[in-house]
């Protein structure tokens, strides 16, 4: 691939758990690029190891249980899994930031909004020169800014209220200022809307899109939903069972799905003017990663397959920027075609 | 917050009128008669009737308690039959003494319970966490008296580092009441050797009374804490580069310490009332002492009196447990 040199590269990332049972092999050999101010979106059904992901780009998985088995997670040429925790802690909000899936839950409910936001920001000035480090008076006055940036009503006064007092898109956009507070690089965007009521879903997707454009972010959309990454992103990278099968263009993807896994995936999207009952789904579901199924971690739930894939499939590029992990790649390409 | 507190205080208003028939009933149906205790075992029947009239024994259940609220409230508690002094004057020179040393006692496990139980939930299920396990479950288990016995031995008698018992040294003035609670008294009056004697004394008592309330707050304040540590908006600090420092001891230790607080109320109110032991051993004169002494000999003004004083206490501590949780949680601020 040619192009500027990525903002985010993930090599043959992999990553365990400890549990009871046994060893979790949750991510195994994953890896993608991301170009400064582009928007990647990572789809999946719920376990397959998206969050996993992104939280392990930001260095939040509690070790043990989780550990890291191999691979690199380079944050402009750094690599993210070595830096160690102080200066993991100076990435955080200021390089790299991240809103999460339940905005009910991922503020402090006996804390003010302003303290919160205030708190994220001072924090944030340790990484900084003394010169240029913000005063609390001067970290208010950019939290109201932030609000404001984020479109909240009446910023100024929401400084004082509390979580319970705010609907969950306030909430929301409140996490959004919160992770944009430091301009940072990349934001890691975890399921941000599900959440969310179909109206306030699109607000904040408008929101992050607009934030996007303004301040020339790269994003992460971590989701389950291909009409978000329809909507907010450039490309994507489908995920199945801490593995990815398929990394294409948006546009590509969706007209030339080239992995059994994604055109299942498609095929269960319901569109306007076509009769629920052609909905399909994908029978099955995901293997136990505790002892993950030996080659093609698909082949149980694929309807194309055969005796090849027994064995771990090539990953082959079927088009420009368009690699897929398949042993009947082409084939299901020309069917999807 | 002003609505919050003023509805608080009202309630407890409620609350102390129904401890106040509570226990004016319970010392009524009691078998032993106070009459015939109070005239003595040589009396005959006219004494007792005279001591019976004299304290209105005689009057009906309800016109006695309306009497005793008037009482109360023009400060006559009545007369001890044993001490033969005025209740209010017991209880006056008592109770302070209680209420320091149970103050003391709670100072001593907050301000060692709360970060044990931090340190304890941070290293979970490390060797620290052990030792502190050790602690707690022996606070819990031993008894107070022969904790408060041990201690005598070895720190007073076997170390000499602090004395065996009393509220101060048999020749020392102490000094002239303003809150009639000898180390607050004693400062205020500028007599720093008597403050310095009087902190010598309450060292063990205090020391041997904060175990049990120590080894349970240490246990409630690690357990919200590990789960508190685990809530989304933990995850969502560090992801915006908190400190450490700051994830545990505010932002997670103000959430963990709302159920710890109400631990913490509970045991001073118990503590209160259960000082008895611990002022046996070490000869404090306390409340404990003086109900003990008046429950033993059927004399039931001091019972009372002492009972609501105790009481009292018991709903100021919750009403002040309270308004921390009204500070502490703006969800509890509102629903008023």
């Amino acid at each position: 691939m040619t192009g500027p040199a990525p903002l985010l590269s993930v090599q043959d990332f992999r990553l365990e758990f400890d549990t009871f049972d046994g060893v979790y092999k949750a991510i195994d050999g994953i890896g993608f690029d991301l170009a400064p101010g582009e928007s990647l979106g990572i789809v999946g059904e719920t376990g397959c190891g998206k969050s996993v992901t992104a939280k392990s780009v930001m260095g939040l998985l509690p070790s043990p249980p989780a550990r890291v088995r191999g691979g690199r997670i380079l944050f402009d040429g750094e690599d993210l899994l070595r830096v160690g925790e102080r200066r993991m802690r100076a990435i955080r909000g200021n390089e790299i930031a991240m809103i999460f899936q339940d905005p009910m839950t991922y503020l402090n409910p006996v804390f003010s909004i302003g303290t919160q936001l205030v708190d994220v920001i001072l924090a944030h000035q340790r990484a900084r020169p003394r010169a240029e480090r913000m005063t609390r008076e001067r970290a208010r006055d950019h939290a109201v800014e932030m609000l404001r940036r984020v479109h909240l009503p009446n910023p100024e006064r929401q400084l004082d209220s509390y979580p319970y007092q705010l609907s969950g898109g306030m909430r929301q956009r409140v996490l959004i200022a919160m992770a944009l507070s430091g301009r940072p690089r990349l934001l890691i965007a975890d399921e941000p809307t599900t959440a969310l009521d179909v109206t306030i879903q699109a607000q904040i997707l408008d929101l992050i899109g607009e934030l996007r454009r303004d301040l020339g972010l790269s994003v992460v959309m971590i989701t389950h939903d291909l009409g978000v990454v329809a909507s907010v992103c450039d490309r994507v990278v489908v995920m199945y069972a801490g593995q990815i099968v398929e990394d294409a263009p948006v546009a590509r993807l969706f007209d030339h799905p080239a992995h059994p896994y994604t055109r299942g995936l498609l095929a269960a999207v319901p569109h306007p003017g076509r009769p629920a009952a052609s909905l399909s789904s994908i029978p099955g579901s995901l293997p136990n990663l505790l002892d993950p199924p030996a080659g093609c971690r698909f082949h149980g739930r694929c309807p194309l397959a055969g005796d090849d894939c027994l064995r771990p499939p090539p990953t082959t590029a079927v088009a420009d920027g368009h690699r897929v992990a398949c042993w009947r790649a082409m084939e299901a390409a020309d069917a999807g075609a | 917050m002003l609505r919050f507190t003023l509805r608080r205080a009202v309630l407890m208003v409620f609350m102390l009128l129904g401890l106040l028939a509570i226990t004016f009933t319970i010392s009524h149906i009691a078998p032993a008669d106070p009459a015939a205790l109070a005239a003595g075992p040589d009396a005959d029947r006219a004494m007792i009737e005279r001591y019976r009239v004299e304290y209105g024994l005689d009057r009906p259940m309800y016109e006695q308690f309306a009497i005793y609220l008037q009482r109360l409230l023009t400060g006559n508690w009545g007369k001890s039959i044993h001490t033969t002094r005025q209740v209010w004057d017991d209880l006056v020179t008592y109770f302070p003494n209680t209420f320091e040393l149970v103050m003391f006692s709670i100072l001593i496990a907050v301000a060692l319970g709360v970060p044990l139980g931090v340190v304890a939930a941070v290293y979970q299920n490390r060797p620290i966490d052990h030792t502190i396990r050790i602690l707690t479950v022996s606070g819990v288990a031993l008894p107070m008296f022969w904790l408060g016995l041990m201690a005598q031995l070895y720190f007073a008698l076997h170390l000499g580092w602090f004395p065996l018992g009393g509220r101060i040294e048999m020749m020392t003035d102490p000094p002239q009441a303003i809150t009639h609670l000898l180390l607050v008294d004693s400062l205020l009056r500028g007599q720093f050797s008597t403050f310095v004697e009087g902190l010598h004394h309450i060292v063990l008592p205090a020391v041997a009374l904060c175990f049990p309330a120590l080894a349970s707050i240490i246990r409630v304040n690690r357990a919200e804490m590990l789960e508190t540590l685990n809530q989304d908006y933990i995850v969502n600090a560090r992801a915006h580069g908190l400190s450490t420092f700051r994830i545990v001891a505010v932002y997670a230790l103000k959430n963990a310490m709302l159920p710890t607080m109400a631990m913490i109320g509970l045991r001073f109110g118990w503590m209160l009332g259960g000082t008895v032991l611990v002022e046996t051993v070490f000869d404090w004169p306390g409340i404990g002492l003086y109900a003990v002494q008046a429950a033993i000999s059927s004399d039931f003004e001091p019972i009372m009196g002492a009972t609501i004083v105790l009481g009292f206490f018991f709903m100021m501590t919750n009403f002040v447990i309270d308004l921390i949780y009204g500070i502490l949680d703006p969800r509890v601020r509102e629903q008023v």
